[in-house]
């Protein structure tokens, strides 16, 4: 076992919440056709209310630190609150699209020992990634930006989220990783809105292009391995907690929601209103999030991927009950291994079953 | 005339400040923002780094702080933070010097 891993396994075992992604804000200077969130400002947490906030995780425990929004760098005292953070021994990384960073701000992001920088590129061709970003010549900044921060020798991930529009263009994103000395990692993964819209799933890549996706060397490493048949489930599978939302990791908003994770809006405290010990330690959300395992999902624990699957339990959230399947992640069980979920044997039982006369009421 | 070069106990040293720490149920976690290496420090290790202010000598801190708080041979305790000390100097974790370092503290992780 990694030395990481003992010191989750210890979180896990003392109840401390290892990791915290803070989102800042949600303004941001891009309006990217698959984003989840409002853009507008209802009412930021002020540099003070952030910087508590900061101090009270510190306390807690807490040692990883994303800062993360809409675009981080929207924010004046964006760079105060990293001193902050730092102060306090933070590990931080930041997530950026990299618009509003020239060289002075990448300096000072060197400067203040920021880890690692995550920059958001959705294609190597300028005109496909502007359409995604809807902001044109975000290409060219975002390209430079990378530059400027490697030149400061800090770590940037290219991160790039697959989708219809960009589905072919992987390859050149990846090539352009290369050139610019940087990895490079790829979500198939398109979230409904944080208010539950799920108008923006459409912009999702077919599931029979994910196939090819997952036979990509490339990306995936040893193919065989990844696409390999589930193996059956232990114990120790059916025990098994089904990530690390809500048990050493959750996601606070730029308003001070507290929920699990960023991609699980379960509303668990605010942080106006409670401190965040009280609410890590106390929310009766948080309490039935820690209290869910494998075993107890109805569907999923009969699934042959149940040990295997990357099933987001926020995702099933917001398709509507948060021990369900996620029906994204069944799509990728599937095309990763060939095999259906057994959500998908259920769904396509009931279209067989479905009854070959309808009688409707005559009221 | 030339000046004699001090020995590692005799140095100063200082936390560095491109580093992320935290105190998990009595370890201390500690990763280089330079080389992303993690190490976990035991209590003796935890308190040498939570003594490296950057005006305490490193034989002050073991006669001090580490010979007091844990029943161990000083000649050993030396050799012991020596090396500890000269292996996270090797990864930016600490730093060293002849002379006290002024700059501020790299505060206590909590």
């Amino acid at each position: 076992m990694s030395l990481l891993a003992e010191m989750n396994q210890k979180a896990l075992s003392l109840g401390i919440p290892l990791s915290v992604h803070l989102d800042v804000t949600y303004r941001c200077n891009e309006r990217c056709v698959h984003c989840y969130l409002d853009h507008d400002d209802h009412g930021e947490m002020t540099t003070a209310e952030i910087k508590d906030i900061l101090n009270q995780l510190s306390d807690a425990g807490v040692f990883f630190l994303t800062l993360s929004g809409g675009e981080v760098l929207m924010r004046r005292d964006f760079f105060e609150i990293v001193e902050h953070a730092r102060r306090l021994l933070f590990n931080v990384k930041m997530k950026t699209n990299g618009v509003m960073i020239r060289e002075p701000e990448a300096r000072r992001i060197r400067e203040l020992g920021v880890e690692q920088v995550q920059i958001s590129l959705y294609s190597h061709r300028a005109e496909i990634h502007d359409a995604i970003t809807k902001l044109p010549g975000s290409f060219k900044r975002t390209v430079q930006a990378i530059r400027f921060l490697k030149s400061q020798g800090l770590k940037v991930v290219i991160a790039n989220v697959l989708m219809a529009s960009n589905l072919f263009d992987n390859t050149g994103v990846m090539a352009l990783a290369k050139e610019l000395a940087v990895p490079y990692t790829l979500d198939p993964t398109v979230s409904p809105k944080m208010d539950g819209d799920t108008s923006i799933l459409a912009l999702r890549i077919p599931g029979s292009e994910l196939k090819q996706v997952f036979r990509n060397q490339e990306l995936v490493g040893n193919v065989e391995e990844f696409c390999a048949p589930p193996p059956a489930p232990g114990e120790d599978i059916m025990d098994g907690l089904p990530c690390s939302a809500g048990h050493t990791a959750c996601y606070i908003t730029p308003y001070g929601d507290v929920f699990p994770c960023v991609q699980f809006p379960l509303p668990s405290g605010n942080l106006r209103q409670q401190k965040f010990a009280d609410i890590w330690h106390n929310s009766p959300q948080l309490h039935e999030v820690r209290s869910i395992r494998a075993r107890d999902l109805p569907t999923c624990s009969t699934c042959a991927h149940v040990g295997t699957c990357t099933r987001c339990p926020g995702l099933a959230f917001m398709e509507g009950n948060m021990r369900g399947p996620s029906t994204a992640d069944c799509e990728k069980s599937f095309h990763r291994t060939g095999i259906p979920s057994a959500n998908m044997l259920q769904k396509n039982r009931t279209v067989t079953s479905f009854p070959l006369v309808q009688i409707q009421s005559i009221a | 005339m030339r000046r004699r070069r001090k020995t590692i106990v005799e140095k100063y040293i200082a936390r560095s400040s491109a580093i992320a720490a935290r105190l998990i149920g009595g370890e201390m976690m500690i990763m280089s923002a330079v080389d992303s290496t993690f190490f976990t420090l035991n209590e003796v290790a935890t308190l040498i780094w939570q003594s490296a202010d950057g005006r305490t000598p490193l034989s002050a801190i073991v006669s001090d702080r580490i010979c007091p708080e844990f029943e161990v041979d000083p000649g050993q305790a030396s050799r012991d933070a020596e090396q500890f000390v000269t292996d996270l100097c090797q990864h930016g974790i600490l730093t060293m010097s002849e002379q006290p370092i002024n700059s501020p503290p790299t505060p206590e992780a909590r």
